[in-house]
């Protein structure tokens, strides 16, 4: 016999409010339906009104997690379509701060991954050692959360040697923090055991479903904006795209932990670089008709934005796509199959940002399956095969 | 004696429920980073609460979209008397950037009474901080 359960939207396990349908058989998910709009603000409809600088500032109230993430897709776009080029200091520091953002995004996703998988003292250190990285931003922005850095033709605030060095100094930190969560994952079977084989999503079906960042990047496939396609300083910058071949809730923590590391390297090698030089140029108030597409490797994977201009100070139509709309079919395929109990996790190892996601409200089609009554004695036999032979494979080894 | 016990336990232990009508996220992460060692909204008896049921205050965030207008309004409905709406975040207060929007109502305060305003794009920890303090102090 199926169940529909509803989740959400006020839900214990979500911060954010999304509506999940569930259909269950006993434990185990059947399908999955995610219903959106709950977040729905117009952000889209409200752009077109204003101009190309006040949407900046739109634009980063998108999501606050991401915030920079946006502002940096849309300047970009607007950068192309003006026909202007920001200085070499400007793109380092906007990249130096998209670093950063990336930083406090992923040890806050590592919190919440840890809370979520009744690791709760793991949740607190990681947001204790969050707020290092946080005064860096405050110090380089002025904000904790949202920085207003960017602006059409570069960034608005620069750089000293004082504030380099401590950069550097909270780096330090934040590094040697990170190799203790790593080794956490060898010395609590735990956590690795709650982990493994949750949220299964194989290479192929990645693939066909187009996830997009860390979710893709667990499951082997290498996608990254960064490299693919280079933006800002990053075709200047040596890095490495992490992967996992696990396809689980274990590997999506694993290319987080990775990528720490490899922000951690791309932030010092733009700090000990940075060039000389102004951060900024003067944009002009109009643009011309055109339409560009820009690309943005944010924390939670690829996020574009769709921009056309009519030749005034406004655009006539700007599309967002964030990187968690991309997610939602692979998260359907990762919920099917598994348990009631880990859907909290496997919702929240996407890293979830239903602000960012919610554009247009769009609905992922349940199977309609037809119903059958079944007696009890004949589900619990269902479920004792079940158990004696599960579907998910949980082998508990940390794969270092 | 008894009223003077309840409103000691009222003081000393609100429970809360956070509440997202519609936020950018900017300001719920920082009302968690309050929950955590650094700011510690804990040592004052402050415990979040996944359950409308279980609370005293609400701290809700966002301009309220609205689809979710009505659940706020079960939500506060389903919070047991005497309960208490904190505002955190400038589109609480007014809708803040999304003013005008098709979908906003542009405020919390259209759809259920609020308390206590907490200003800031997002507001600070410690501005969430001395907000909780300072509903504590009017009980």
């Amino acid at each position: 016999m199926k169940f529909t359960i509803p989740i959400g939207p006020q839900h214990p396990a979500l911060k954010e409010p999304i509506s999940l349908r569930m259909t269950v058989e006993g434990e185990v998910i059947r399908d999955a339906d995610i219903r959106l709009g709950y977040n729905h603000r117009g952000l889209e409809k409200l752009a077109e009104e204003r101009t190309w600088i006040q949407n900046i500032y739109l634009m980063e109230r998108i999501c606050g997690i991401c915030s920079h993430s946006h502002t940096t897709c849309y300047v970009q776009g607007v950068e192309k379509l003006m026909e202007i080029e920001p200085p070499k200091r400007g793109l380092y520091i906007r990249t130096l701060v998209a670093e950063l953002e990336r930083i406090h995004s992923h040890l806050l996703w590592l919190g919440v991954a840890g809370h979520e998988a009744g690791f709760d003292s793991f949740f607190m250190y990681t947001w204790r050692d969050r707020e290092v990285v946080m005064d860096i931003l405050e110090m380089i922005s002025g904000n904790r959360v949202h920085y207003a850095m960017n602006t059409i033709g570069g960034v608005r605030r620069d750089l000293d040697d004082l504030q380099v060095k401590k950069i550097l100094d909270g780096l330090e930190v934040l590094k040697k923090r990170t190799e203790y969560y790593f080794k956490i994952g060898a010395n609590e079977p735990t956590f690795v055991a709650r982990l493994a084989g949750v949220g299964y999503l194989s290479k192929e079906r990645a693939m066909d479903l187009c996830a997009v960042g860390p979710t893709a990047r667990a499951s082997g496939v290498t996608r990254d904006v960064r490299k693919d396609d280079p933006y800002a300083a990053y075709d200047e910058t040596p890095f490495d795209v992490c992967t996992a071949d696990t396809c689980d809730v274990l590997g999506r923590t694993v290319v987080r932990i990775k990528e720490l590391f490899e922000s951690y390297k791309i932030s010092e090698f733009l700090l000990k670089s940075l060039p000389a030089g102004g951060i900024a140029v003067k944009a002009p108030k109009r643009a011309k008709p055109n339409e560009v597409l820009s690309r943005y490797e944010a924390p939670r994977g690829e996020n574009t934005h769709y921009i056309k201009s009519n030749g005034t100070d406004k655009p006539e139509r700007l599309k967002v796509r964030a990187p968690t709309l991309a997610n939602y079919p692979a998260t359907v395929e990762m919920l099917r199959n598994g348990f009631i109990a880990d859907i909290p996790l496997i919702f929240a190892a996407i890293d979830p940002c239903i602000c960012c996601a919610e554009r247009a409200v769009e609905l992922v089609n349940a199977r309609t399956g037809e119903e059958k009554a079944l007696r009890f004695s004949e589900l619990r036999k269902l479920a004792d095969e079940r158990f004696k032979n599960p579907s998910l494979k949980r082998n508990a080894v940390w794969p270092f | 004696m008894l009223k003077r016990l309840t409103r000691w336990s009222r003081i000393k232990s609100p429970w809360i429920l956070h509440l997202n009508s519609g936020a950018c996220n900017a300001c719920d992460i920082e009302i968690v980073a309050a929950l955590t060692p650094r700011f510690d909204v804990e040592r004052f008896g402050v415990l979040l609460k996944a359950t409308p049921r279980h609370a005293d205050v609400i701290i809700a965030t966002g301009p309220v979209t609205r689809q979710i207008k009505d659940r706020i309004i079960r939500i506060y409905e389903q919070t047991p008397d005497p309960k208490f709406v904190i505002a955190v975040g400038a589109c609480a207060m007014s809708g803040c950037v999304y003013r005008g929007a098709y979908n906003i109502m542009g405020g919390l305060d259209q759809v259920i009474p609020v308390n206590v305003y907490v200003p800031g794009c997002p507001a600070r920890p410690d501005a969430i901080l001395d907000g909780v303090i300072k509903l504590l102090g009017k009980l």
